[in-house]
């Protein structure tokens, strides 16, 4: 027995030993592997149909690690955090980056606000970690290799197009450093988004495009619209509400908005196999929540409105000043898919009226002739009674010289005084200008910042292959914070959509708006380049016979002289003179 | 150069330049004329061509297909109209959101310096209606404009319904790259001025890139007429010129330009002379320096824009809507095509056909001919200058005649004729209430009759130069004076017509023959009479009639001289609404220049 007892013992010593071992091993392994803690995947799409007939789809994917790319880590296994950007942050010491590719114009006044705002083209900003020392060489360095992971012209920004903003780019992530020389911010206004910008950005995701949400990104769909932008924005964020460490949090969003009226001929019906020719059959396996949700807002009653398969889970969120509600399926369960095991969402609405965006923002070129002209920004304020600050920052080309002392800010026929202004002017051929201000909106008013230039005459290589097309001049930037009707949520840990906890929330009365005007595009005088053989041959043949003897013969007055007589004659003509007789 | 380095050679051509003066100077006034005239010519012009490779080598398809709901739309609009005794602003609303267009109202008021009697409007209050067709995935950079008149009476309509009816049309499709704007502007270039001219809200929707303004009266048309030129003789690129021409030949519409038809016969005299006629209309309506067609004003903000009129005559052939929505179709296609803004071809033309243009290269030639007598004039004047007068018997020349005249014999009648033209300028309109009290005249004729009064009194001038001269004008005198002036005309002259050939040149065919022969010692009375003949005043009362007779609409004299009077009026008015410069050029410059010779035959 007592053998028994013994064997059995040793027994369930072995097991436990070889189980914790295995344990230990497994722990061993995992940590070995990752070298870092957990990581998680949430992907997203949000549906809301617009007032002007329209409808807005918003995805985004989101990857938050427990990891440290700095101080020395080497970071070398990768598990749904893309490596190709993990890699990025750690050799060049990124802290944020934020990196927008759009095509075409968020329309404001007919959209509302988008819950992430870009301007047309590409736009790009980073912060450095303080370690950095050369931030300019990095930042450079940085655009090349950015320019080949999403096949853009990145790198085509250089000092001529970077300013270093000091108060319209504050960090989005968690951090006390705000010092500006660790920031660069650029925009390529001319860069057209197209498909080979979309497949390097949909293989960031953990599942591609296989499986989830992103089944949906097919390009012949997502650029037959009227607007479509792309993003990618890493930052660090807290773990915990006690935010003791910190997790990198990679969001890829993808903004699209179709057009009812082309493709619907003006029924308001629409569903997702309609919009992106697909249905949806799975979550991506990887990700731990994967969710449609649906803006009912304007249909409490459901008459608006008419969502199918319906869905039990309602959930309300504030996001942009407002309590919207939305209809949420969730693809996690199994249900979701009903008996055909494919989910095409049907939605038919009426039209339903909108809250007028409170900022928003337009610009324009005045004047004619291709020697001066004026920008003007207007800002309008549609809040019926209260006034808000907002940041304007401009950043304009070295070509069009800005005359700073013709800078007007008038609302309501009044002058306004901005009460910040950061001003860096330019250098030909070495950095744009760049015009920051603080300037408060009277309620309900239109506030309008005005600024002559004067367009400079390039030299000849420096015209782009179509100079007549002109030259653009990137979006304006309008920060701000806009007062809300509804309380906003400050807890940025609670669990909340991943449209609404965007921008980072500091107080309950007011949120963070940004708005982009549209670029410009002004001509600069240009030479006719199609005869530069004949001009050169014009200009060297007047300047070299005509202006050259001309101006002899109007500085000369011309005379008859004698030859001088030789030395024999002289001679001749003294002895004669001397004779008294008449010299030869 | 060097021929005029040696001095021997340099005397003896300078003699013969002197000597044979006269007769140079009226083969080049000829060979001037003859140039112009062999302008029209067919096989002296080239014939038009696609310069812009955007715009040439692409095919469009046109497939317009609601000619017939248009013809609706336009009758409703004008019932509308009717209804609301003017623009129907709220109808045009509702249709524009309905057909998917971002839709914007622009209020103006103007006040006219005086009134105009021609449109009946003193105070000007409207309103324009503008939608923009926002182009999918662009960044409202660069836009494109098609505009309709509301025109009071029954006119236009159809033009209103047709832009309603391509707005629906074209918001379907999915090529566009620009934005369109669809813009319906009341009172005609007031209207046009106020949605150009950027105020807060006022079209916009980026860089215009180029602009068509559509006249449509009638259900069918016999053809369809480009207007082109535009304020102060601007003219835009020969690209849309040839893009029209392009269109209509390839659809099949008859197409004509200053409302003249192409023929043919270029090798018969008929032939011939319509080709002239075409020129010179083209020509006359330049040198007017008025914007033709609304489209006009967008010319100065270098916006390529043209006006395209459907003109229904008793001919047999008729073109319905649906086929001019299809050629408009085409053309709009065709420039959101474009990558850049049309520079490619030619910015200064004149136009015998629709399918020939002269191009500057050509036509200057005719001008420099006639500015070359001012130079050979001014040349015979300089080396009388210079030479000493020939010695008197004692062989002592008298000191007194050989000094230069006193700044103030050239400087006095500059500064006076000069006065007198800034008069010219400012005193009909600040006179008018003051003419209106005193004479049982309307602001208007008040106006004209003003600026007439001054340009007659200013004929007194030599008189009065003389009365503020101290004693006699010299002989060196009036040859320094006539210098200057020569040399002043040649200036303004080539000036002006590098700016707007046609009135360079108009004004070079009359002056350049007064500025040559004048001088105190010719027969006064007919002179004078030549003189005045010439002057700026009397070349556009001829140029009146001309005018008319071109366009095959002979006027009386009585009718005639209420059209002269209806011109100056709308020359001032044009330069106070829209800036047009050629009423300051003929104030401020050209007729006190003519002074200036008027002055010399009056020399004492």
């Amino acid at each position: 027995m007592a053998e028994q007892k013994f064997s059995l013992s040793v027994c369930v010593c072995v097991c436990v030993c070889v189980c914790v071992c295995m344990c230990v091993c497994v722990w061993a392994v995992r940590a070995m592997m990752c070298g870092c803690g957990r990581d998680d995947f949430q992907e997203e799409l949000v549906i809301r149909p617009l007032h002007s007939g329209d409808i807005y789809a918003s995805f985004q994917f989101r990857t938050v690690w427990e990891t440290d790319f700095m101080r020395g880590n080497k970071v070398s296994h990768y598990r749904l955090f893309p490596k190709s950007l993990g890699q990025v942050i750690s050799k060049f010491s990124v802290r944020e980056l934020h990196i927008s590719f759009t095509q075409g114009y968020w329309r404001t006044m007919q959209w509302g606000q988008p819950f992430q705002p870009s301007p047309p083209g590409a736009e790009l900003w980073v912060w450095f970690q303080d370690s950095v020392t050369d931030v300019d060489g990095t930042w450079k360095e940085l655009t090349n290799v950015l320019s080949g992971i999403f096949c853009a012209s990145l790198n085509f920004i250089d000092s001529t197009n970077t300013v270093q903003p000091s108060a319209s780019f504050k960090p989005l992530g968690i951090g006390n450093e705000t010092d500006h020389r660790f920031l660069r911010y650029a925009t390529l206004p001319r860069e057209i988004v197209c498909t080979e910008n979309l497949t390097p950005w949909k293989k960031l995701l953990p599942c591609g495009s296989k499986a989830g949400l992103a089944v949906l990104l097919k390009s012949e769909k997502l650029f037959h619209s009227s607007f479509h932008s792309q993003a990618v924005h890493i930052r660090p964020v807290c773990q915990d509400w006690q935010c003791k460490t910190t997790s990198w949090e990679l969001r890829q969003t993808l903004n699209v908005v179709f057009d009812l009226h082309n493709s619907a001929q003006g029924k308001r019906e629409w569903s997702l196999f309609k919009m992106f020719s697909r249905t949806l059959t799975e979550a991506c396996p990887l990700a731990s929540s994967s969710k449609i949700y649906i803006d009912i807002t304007d249909n409490p009653q459901g008459e608006q409105f008419e969502v199918s398969p319906a869905t039990p889970l309602l959930s309300q969120a504030v996001v942009l000043g407002d309590r919207r509600t939305f209809s949420v399926y969730d693809l996690t369960q199994q249900i979701t898919f009903g008996t055909v095991r494919s989910l095409n969402l049907l939605i038919r609405w009426k039209s339903s009226d909108m809250l007028r965006p409170l900022l928003h923002a337009e610009r324009y070129v005045a004047g004619y002739g291709l020697q001066t002209g004026e920008i003007h920004t207007l800002m309008y304020n549609n809040h019926p009674y209260r006034s808000f600050p907002v940041l304007l920052l401009d950043s304009v080309p070295w070509y069009l010289r800005l005359y700073i002392h013709t800078l007007t800010v008038t609302s309501k026929g009044k002058d306004n005084k901005p009460s910040y202004i950061h001003y860096q002017p330019s250098k030909d051929r070495l950095r744009p200008h760049l015009l920051e201000m603080l300037v408060q909106l009277p309620p309900n008013s239109v506030t309008e910042v005005t600024v002559q230039f004067e367009r400079a005459l390039l030299k000849w290589t420096e015209y782009t292959p179509d100079p007549n097309h002109g030259f653009y001049v990137g979006s304006s930037v309008i920060s701000s914070l806009v007062p809300s009707i509804v309380a906003m949520d400050t807890n940025s840990t609670r669990e909340r959509p991943l449209f609404s906890s965007f921008f980072p929330c500091k107080e309950e009365s007011s949120y963070f708006v940004r708005v982009y005007t549209e670029p410009l595009l002004v001509n600069l005088p240009t030479p006719d380049f199609s005869m530069p053989y004949n001009v050169i041959c014009l200009t060297c043949t007047v300047v070299a016979v005509g202006y050259g003897s001309l101006y002899n013969l109007l500085t000369r007055s011309f005379q008859i002289e004698e030859p001088s007589p030789g030395l024999a004659k002289r001679i001749a003509n003294i002895i004669r003179k001397m004779r008294g007789v008449p010299p030869l | 150069m060097g021929l005029l380095s040696d001095p021997n050679r340099r005397r003896a051509l300078i003699s013969l330049l002197t000597r044979l003066n006269s007769p140079i100077c009226v083969v080049c006034y000829m060979a001037g004329v003859a140039w112009f005239m062999g302008l029209a010519f067919e096989p002296f012009t080239l014939r038009t061509y696609m310069s812009e490779n955007a715009m040439g080598s692409t095919m469009v398809e046109e497939r317009f297909p609601a000619g017939e709901r248009a013809l609706t739309t336009g009758r409703e609009f004008s019932a509308h109209k009717k209804k609301a005794g003017g623009m129907p602003v709220d109808w045009l609303v509702k249709t524009m959101q309905a057909r998917g267009l971002e839709v914007f109202t622009q209020r103006f008021s103007r006040k006219l310096p005086f009134p105009d009697e021609n449109k009946e409007r003193y105070m000007v209050k409207g309103t324009n209606v503008y939608g923009i067709l926002r182009a999918p995935r662009a960044p409202r950079t660069e836009a494109l404009v098609l505009s309709a008149p509301c025109t009071p009476g029954d006119s236009n309509n159809q033009a209103v319904g047709l832009l309603l009816g391509l707005a629906q049309y074209f918001r379907n499709q999915i090529y566009w790259a620009k934005d369109i704007i669809f813009l319906v502007n009341e009172h005609d270039l007031i209207g046009m001025q106020a949605c150009i001219t950027f105020s807060p809200d006022s079209c916009r929707g980026g860089s215009i890139q180029a602009a068509l303004s559509l006249e449509l009266s009638s259900d069918v048309i016999t053809s369809m007429d480009l207007v082109l030129e535009g304020l102060n003789g601007q003219l835009p690129n020969l690209d849309l010129a040839n893009l029209f021409y392009a269109f209509c030949q390839k659809i099949g519409v008859l197409c004509t330009i200053q409302g003249k038809l192409q023929r043919n016969d270029w090798d018969s005299v008929s032939g011939y002379s319509h080709s002239v006629q075409t020129m010179m209309l083209m020509v006359m309506k330049q040198a007017s320096g008025r914007p033709w067609g609304d489209h006009g004003l967008f010319l100065r903000y270098h916006i390529e824009a043209a006006s395209i009129k459907g003109i229904n005559s008793f001919r047999q052939y008729k073109t319905d809507v649906t086929t001019i929505g299809r050629l408009l179709e085409g053309m709009y296609r065709k420039l959101n095509n474009l990558l850049e803004r049309l520079h490619q071809s030619y910015f200064f033309y004149l136009m015998p056909s629709l399918s020939h243009f002269v191009s500057i290269g050509y036509y200057m030639p005719a001008f420099g001919l006639l500015a070359v007598i001012l130079l050979l004039r001014a040349l015979d004047l300089w080396v009388q200058l210079a030479t000493p007068p020939p010695r008197t018997e004692d062989g002592i020349t008298d000191k007194e005649q050989v000094s230069s005249p006193g700044v103030l014999s050239v400087l006095t009648p500059l500064v006076i004729s000069h006065l007198t033209g800034v008069a010219l300028y400012t005193l009909p309109i600040q006179f008018q209430e003051m003419a209106v009290e005193q004479f049982p005249v309307s602001e208007t004729e008040a106006v004209v009759l003003t600026a007439i009064g001054v340009y007659t009194a200013g004929l007194a001038l030599p008189h009065n130069t003389h009365r503020l001269l101290s004693g006699e004008g010299t002989e060196q005198g009036w040859r320094v004076l006539k210098l200057v002036a020569v040399l002043y005309l040649a200036v303004l002259l080539g000036c002006t017509a590098l700016i707007n050939f046609s009135l360079g040149f108009i004004l070079a065919l009359t002056l350049v023959p007064v500025a040559a022969f004048v001088t105190p010692h010719v027969p006064k009375v007919l002179s004078a009479f030549i003189l005045v003949i010439l002057s700026p005043a009397c070349t556009l009362l001829f140029s009146v009639f001309f005018f008319q007779e071109l366009q095959e609409l002979p006027v009386s004299f009585q009718e005639g001289w209420l059209l002269y009077l209806s011109v100056i009026s709308q020359g001032i008015l044009d330069h106070f609404l829209y800036g047009s410069l050629v009423y300051p050029l003929i104030a401020l410059l050209v007729y006190p220049c003519w002074l200036l010779f008027w002055n010399i035959l009056f020399w004492k």
